[in-house]
């Protein structure tokens, strides 16, 4: 079971949305699906979810199309909160849960056992609009895997939770994934996709800027992070040849280099010349590339 | 169970659970069943006041035969003659033992004449009755008195003959235009209500989904289709329980109070004999026009974005439907008027108008017919047409609201190979 993409393209009029795009996503895999707003990210999410027809390419889910009578199989959560806010959280949840084929015994079980979870039981009697955002997201979580799709469609969901709350719903994605979920998972939280996904693909104007695995894409992306904290002055370092990006910080600087030789050759050059208290070479982080690749600032 | 059902049940339970629907109903059906009992209201107000009017008379024959004419108009007012000074008759209005008191006199014709004193005088049925009484009395005194024999005096006060007759055939009487007339105000009224409420909550149903972004999740699981006509169904559903219990309190109420009815108000309004007929066209019209305009209703709800842009959106609708209402008020004093012939086959006006016209005239079936298939190939093609452009609608997100939206909607859905 995989969900393949193969040289997808979305047109509106004149406009391209989605350029020729390829992906596969295999079983058990969570997959980072990355970009700016209005990079296409969410009419991808429409064409897999077969709410919009691409113009070119194909998109199946084990060999077949995805249509209504597979939606049973499928789990979507949308960047935007989508819930009744007037009705009650267990009748919200059973009539979504319906929706997607289950029957209601099966639902109630549900219910009880992943507000549970996350621990809210006492909200089943709710009105949603009675509900922080976060715990509403936590409900709008629930009605997009109480069905166990096998493939799930996150965009953005960590958004407005605290860190502990954040550590529930990443555990929940965790395990589904290691029970056979195929997972497509959007954020701009990049530590989130680091931690989470192996493989990954940034959108840029509807066309897919970088492709891989997460390991892959670090390793050629070539350039390396330095971070260097002295006594003495060291603004020299910003003008060294190889040094592509300076940003400085209370204590320092960070340095992006071209390759691991400038590490050092700007460590050459800071030798001797009085206390380092901080030198350290890193692996770029997602972030960067995603900054490099967009040339977008991104919190 | 197939997702159509559960999308049309669930709409019809969350709506028929809500306080708003079931205050709406309680109050409609007691309206209803006050308006039913409305004679047997205003007689419990009236049955304790018997009206009780002293004479003071000079003459006892004027009194006796006063007392005649009064009693034979079958007046529920009760005279007494009063001797004595009018001060006593005063006291007694004053201590209301009376209502009020008369006085009679002879004019030098020898004719009657009253003075009414009471302490008010705004009860003109008790001041009528008792001056009708006193004229009847004077022309009998007159003609009596002019040599005319009773049976000339018949011929004079009795009736001119004056009879109508229709030409056409099967054409209404005046009387039966007069009757249908307020039946079909009365249904034209409650068809123009429930057309705009039921298309109005459809709209506000599936704005609010919209808005509350539920749509997306509605919509991934479900197709728009069966979503868009599963919310149409359930509404109508809700519509139809409405008038089932308003019609049963109605139904109720009449057959109870029917006795009590006879040429009271309702005969105003043509309740006398309920014609069935109108009543299951009244069904039929409002079925269609329901459909028509809810389809229409539930398209422009996709379009916006936000709930507060819906009256916006669907104010043209309702304009629509408040002309077929005006051109129908028209049309009930003159049914047969070119204009309303004509507009009777416009689908949006149709729901209305050949309802007017079949309930107040006498059609042939093909025209009927005609108006209705017209009205059901318009529905087809609008929903058709509205199912396309809610699929579109849906996903649509933006400021602007406007029907320029429907272009975008369809654009949306189109495959561009």
């Amino acid at each position: 079971m995989a969900l393949q993409l193969e040289n997808v393209t979305k047109r509106f009029g004149s406009f391209t949305a989605v350029d020729n795009l390829s992906i596969e996503i295999p079983e058990r895999e969570m997959f980072g699906f990355l970009g700016a707003n209005g990079a296409g990210k969410t009419t991808t999410f429409r064409m897999i979810l077969g709410l919009l027809d691409a113009s070119d390419g194909r998109i199946s889910w084990d060999g077949k199309k995805i249509n209504y009578d597979t939606s049973h199989m499928i789990g979507y959560l949308p960047e935007e909160r989508g819930l009744y806010p007037k009705m009650k959280v267990r009748d919200q949840l059973v009539y979504l849960a319906r929706l997607r084929g289950m029957q209601k015994q099966d639902i109630l079980k549900q219910i009880d056992y992943w507000l549970e979870r996350f621990k809210v039981p006492e909200y089943a009697t709710k009105k949603v609009e009675e509900l922080s955002k976060g715990n509403q997201q936590k409900i709008q979580f629930i009605a997009s895997v109480i069905h166990k799709p096998k493939l799930l469609i996150l965009d953005e969901p960590f958004s407005g939770l605290d860190p502990v709350n954040v550590e529930l719903l990443k555990e929940a994605v965790v395990d589904l994934k290691n029970e056979g979920t195929s997972i497509v998972f959007s954020s701009h939280r990049m530590e989130h996709v680091e931690e989470l996904c192996e493989h990954l693909c940034i959108m840029h104007h509807g066309k897919p800027v970088v492709h891989g695995s997460l390991k892959e894409i670090k390793r050629s992306f070539g350039k390396k992070n330095v971070i260097v904290h002295a006594d003495f002055d060291i603004s020299h370092l910003k003008t060294l040849a190889g040094v592509t990006r300076v940003k400085e910080t209370a204590e320092g600087l960070n340095l992006q280099v071209e390759s691991e030789q400038i590490s050092q050759k700007i460590l050459d050059s800071i030798v001797g010349k009085g206390f380092v208290r901080k030198f350290v070479l890193e692996e770029p982080s997602l972030n960067d590339i995603f900054i490099e690749k967009v040339g977008a600032s991104y919190e | 169970m197939n997702k159509f059902w559960i999308i049309l049940f669930h709409t019809y339970v969350s709506k028929l659970k809500t306080k708003s629907f079931i205050i709406t109903t309680l109050i409609t059906a007691l309206i209803i069943f006050g308006l039913a009992n409305i004679q047997t209201i205003i007689d419990k107000f009236d049955e304790d006041e018997t009206t009780h009017v002293a004479v003071l008379s000079e003459s006892d024959e004027l009194y006796q035969a006063y007392e005649q004419t009064l009693s034979a108009m079958s007046s529920d007012i009760v005279i007494e003659k009063m001797e004595g000074a009018e001060e006593n008759a005063q006291e007694r209005v004053t201590n209301e033992e009376l209502t009020g008191y008369l006085i009679l006199t002879e004019s030098s014709e020898g004719l009657p004449e009253g003075v009414y004193k009471a302490p008010s005088i705004t009860d003109s049925e008790i001041t009528g009755q008792l001056e009708q009484a006193l004229q009847q009395l004077k022309v009998t005194i007159a003609t009596t008195k002019a040599g005319l024999t009773p049976d000339q005096i018949n011929q004079l006060y009795a009736p001119v003959q004056f009879d109508k007759v229709a030409l056409e055939e099967n054409a209404k009487s005046e009387e039966e235009l007069n009757q249908a007339r307020g039946l079909v105000y009365v249904l034209l009224f409650v068809i123009y209500f429930a057309v705009i409420m039921y298309a109005n909550m459809i709209a506000m149903e599936v704005a609010t989904e919209k808005s509350s972004r539920v749509m997306e999740i509605l919509i991934s699981s479900v197709s728009p289709i069966k979503q868009m006509f599963g919310k149409i169904l359930g509404i109508a559903l809700l519509s139809l329980t409405q008038f089932a219990v308003i019609l049963l309190v109605g139904y109720g109420s009449l057959k109870q109070s029917m006795g009590g009815m006879e040429g009271g108000f309702f005969e105003v309004f043509g309740f006398g004999d309920l014609p069935v007929s109108t009543f299951v066209y009244a069904g039929v019209f409002f079925i269609l026009g329901y459909f028509l305009y809810a389809t229409l209703a539930a398209f422009l709800g996709s379009l916006v974005s936000r709930i507060e842009d819906v009256q916006q959106m669907i104010t043209p609708m309702t304009l629509l439907i408040v002309a077929a209402f005006m051109i129908a008020m028209f049309g009930l004093t003159k049914p047969e008027s070119s204009a309303i012939t004509i507009t009777s086959y416009i689908p949006f006006f149709a729901p209305m108008i050949m309802f007017l016209r079949v309930g107040m005239l006498t059609l042939p079936t093909w025209e009927i017919a005609l108006s209705i298939g017209l009205l059901v190939i318009t529905i087809t093609l609008l929903a058709i047409f509205g199912a396309r452009v809610y699929r579109g609608g849906v996903l649509m997100y933006g400021k602007s609201s406007s029907f320029k939206d429907i272009k975008k909607a369809l654009q949306i859905t189109k495959n561009d190979k």
